[in-house]
């Protein structure tokens, strides 16, 4: 579904991605650790493409991102273009960023009735199931302002999910909540993995989490993939010195 | 404060007795009003009795037809230039964030033509046109002539002011929307990028939506600023407001009486526009905090019903009726 091949991006003089490799199968969910500042929400961002990688390929779903391959040489995608792969494409951010002058059910709305072009009636039908899913239907009208953080990221889940995305980025979805509001937020996530089986990519500082839904686990340090493998085998029996020494820290 | 269940230590049920104290006095304030109090009735004596001035003027010219018909064209002026203002304003604004340079230096030479220039000059740059350009005529290259007017006809004296208004607005628009559009938190434009909205949409149902609570206060500001600058059509004959009053105390010398008349009008017009402005910014403040601020009546209400109570306890949030800008 997502396939990384020597990605690299900088800024300005600052090298933040220095050759990632790796691959997310359909259906699989992966997370991603590392210490702060390693590049893991930059190459979040470069996958669907709020950032521009400047050297390598990274394709999603067979097709690069951003550009289009003819012979042997790229074209840069018209904005429009960028637009509808990123419609196709789930993410959710640390900081929730709802929309705080739109309600719950208008957050989920707006983007199947604006890009999808989706009749005001059906959108709302539809994001009422979502916020049913999520557990809040009655927040329907509530303001983001209104709402607990956990029930923000989980409104801001459905709103991703409103899109059906064919690929979900989670971008550290449960750093900025309270302890006792994690749960609810990774629950969510689970049924996502489970139920719907939505190929996930997961920034996230939840060992418990990744060791119980990740499919696979890597972990990032300096802007290259330092190691990956099997959540269970990673975490119990990392091989790498660097590895050890996070692990060491969080766990 | 709400009383709760008793603290643990505290023996159940039992409140300590209400606070007793004598208040700190203020004689300063008391000193002050009276001094305030003296002065503003001078002022008013003498201007209630001076030798020359005649009230029965005022009275007679404040309801007079010139008058009345010179406020419906200073409204017109205001409404119709801040439109111009607000609309090119928004697009200057968003012209001058675009990633495309050349589209960027067009606004941002815009405004500083527009700003740079007494907007007096540009109204008698517009009136005065015809005396260079007598003709505008609009045609493609292969020499077919699509549109051809005589200047004169195409800008009357009140399109000439509110071209010379409306243009000069949106440059100071433009600076005060683009103040909005960056007050918005990038993250905002982030996650609706991420669901597929084009830069335009972004804009339009995102961005701007939130900036307004930023653009409102000041747009208010320059609304009002608008009813005063009005005046100066003034120089391009239109008959507003104050080309009336001129024209009127021209005829018959009740300068002053003229001038006082005036001055009530745009008051009395300024105060409505305060009033609108608070409720604009009360429907864009939507979202932004829990409860919405009280309007002035609600707020005398619950004064009028909670003297001497106890302040009324946190309720449940009020939740508002779904609007679409
Ligand atoms: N837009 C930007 N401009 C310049 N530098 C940036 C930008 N975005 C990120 N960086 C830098 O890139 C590096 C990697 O950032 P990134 O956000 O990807 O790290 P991270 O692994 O997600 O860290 P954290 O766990 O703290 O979120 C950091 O040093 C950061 O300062
Ligand atoms: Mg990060």
């Amino acid at each position: 579904m997502v396939k990384a091949e020597a990605v690299h991006k900088s800024f300005g003089r600052l090298e933040v991605l220095r050759g990632i490799d790796l691959e997310v199968y359909p259906k699989e969910v992966m997370c991603i650790i590392g210490p702060s500042g390693s590049g893991k929400s930059t190459f979040l961002r470069c996958i669907n493409h709020l950032e521009k990688i400047d050297a390598g390929r990274l394709s999603v779903d067979g097709e690069l991102v951003g550009y289009r391959e003819r012979g042997n040489q790229l074209y840069e995608l018209p904005d429009r273009e960028i637009c509808r792969k990123r419609s196709e494409i789930g993410m959710v951010f640390q900081r929730f960023n709802l929309f705080p002058h739109m309600t719950a059910l208008e957050n989920i709305a707006e983007a199947p009735i604006q890009v999808k072009k989706m009749s005001r009636s059906t959108a709302e039908a539809q994001a009422r199931s979502l916020l049913e899913r999520v557990g809040l239907a009655d927040k329907v009208k509530a303001y983001p302002n209104q709402l607990s953080g956990g029930q923000q990221q989980r409104v801001a889940i459905a709103r991703a999910l409103a899109m059906e995305p064919k690929l979900m980025l989670f971008d550290e979805p449960t750093s900025a909540l309270d302890p006792e509001l994690v749960g609810e937020v990774l629950d969510v996530m689970r049924a996502l993995a489970n139920d719907l089986g939505m190929t996930m990519v997961v920034v996230t500082h939840e060992m418990g989490f990744a060791r119980e839904v990740g499919d696979s686990l890597v972990f990032m340090d300096g802007g290259v993939v330092v190691e990956a493998g099997k959540p269970r085998e990673v975490l119990a029996n990392p091989q790498h010195e660097r590895t050890r020494q996070f692990l060491s820290k969080v766990l | 404060m709400p009383v709760g269940p008793p603290l643990p230590g505290s023996p159940a049920g039992l409140r300590p007795e209400a606070i007793k104290a004598i208040p700190v006095r203020h004689p300063w304030r008391w000193v002050s009003t009276v001094v305030v109090v003296a002065i503003v009735a001078e002022v008013i004596y003498i201007f209630v009795t001076a030798p020359g001035m005649s009230w029965g003027a005022v009275q007679q010219y404040l309801f007079g037809r010139l008058i009345l018909q010179g406020i419906v064209v200073t409204l017109e002026l205001t409404v119709l230039a801040m439109v111009i203002g607000v609309v090119l304003g928004v697009v200057m604004a968003v012209m001058r964030l675009s990633p495309n340079p050349v589209v960027s230096w067009v606004s941002w030479f815009y405004i500083w033509f527009f700003r740079g220039t007494p907007v007096l000059v540009q109204i008698f740059f517009w009136y005065n046109l015809a005396s260079i350009l007598p003709h505008i005529a609009l045609s493609i290259p292969g020499g077919h002539v699509l549109f051809h007017a005589s200047t004169n006809d195409l800008i009357s004296p009140f399109t000439a002011a509110i071209l010379g208004l409306g243009l000069n607005e949106a440059a100071y628009m433009a600076e005060i929307v683009r103040a909005g559009l960056i007050s918005v938190e990038h993250g905002q434009t982030e996650a609706a990028q991420a669901l597929g909205m084009t830069r335009l949409l972004v804009m339009r149902r995102i961005v701007l939506p939130q900036a307004m609570r930023v653009i409102v206060p000041p747009t208010g500001n320059e609304t009002i600023s608008m009813l005063k600058t009005s005046s100066l059509a003034f120089v391009a004959t239109v008959p507003e407001l104050f080309t009336r009053q001129e024209q009127i105390s021209n005829a018959n010398f009740d300068v002053i009486e003229l001038a006082i008349v005036a001055s009530i009008w745009y008051l009395a017009m300024t105060s409505i526009l305060t009033v609108g402005q608070y409720y604009v910014e009360r429907y864009f403040a939507r979202g932004t905090q829990r409860e919405l601020p009280l309007t002035p009546l609600q707020r005398f209400r619950r004064m009028l019903f909670t003297f001497h109570a106890p302040p009324p306890q946190a309720g449940p949030v009020p939740s508002l009726p779904s609007q679409h800008p």
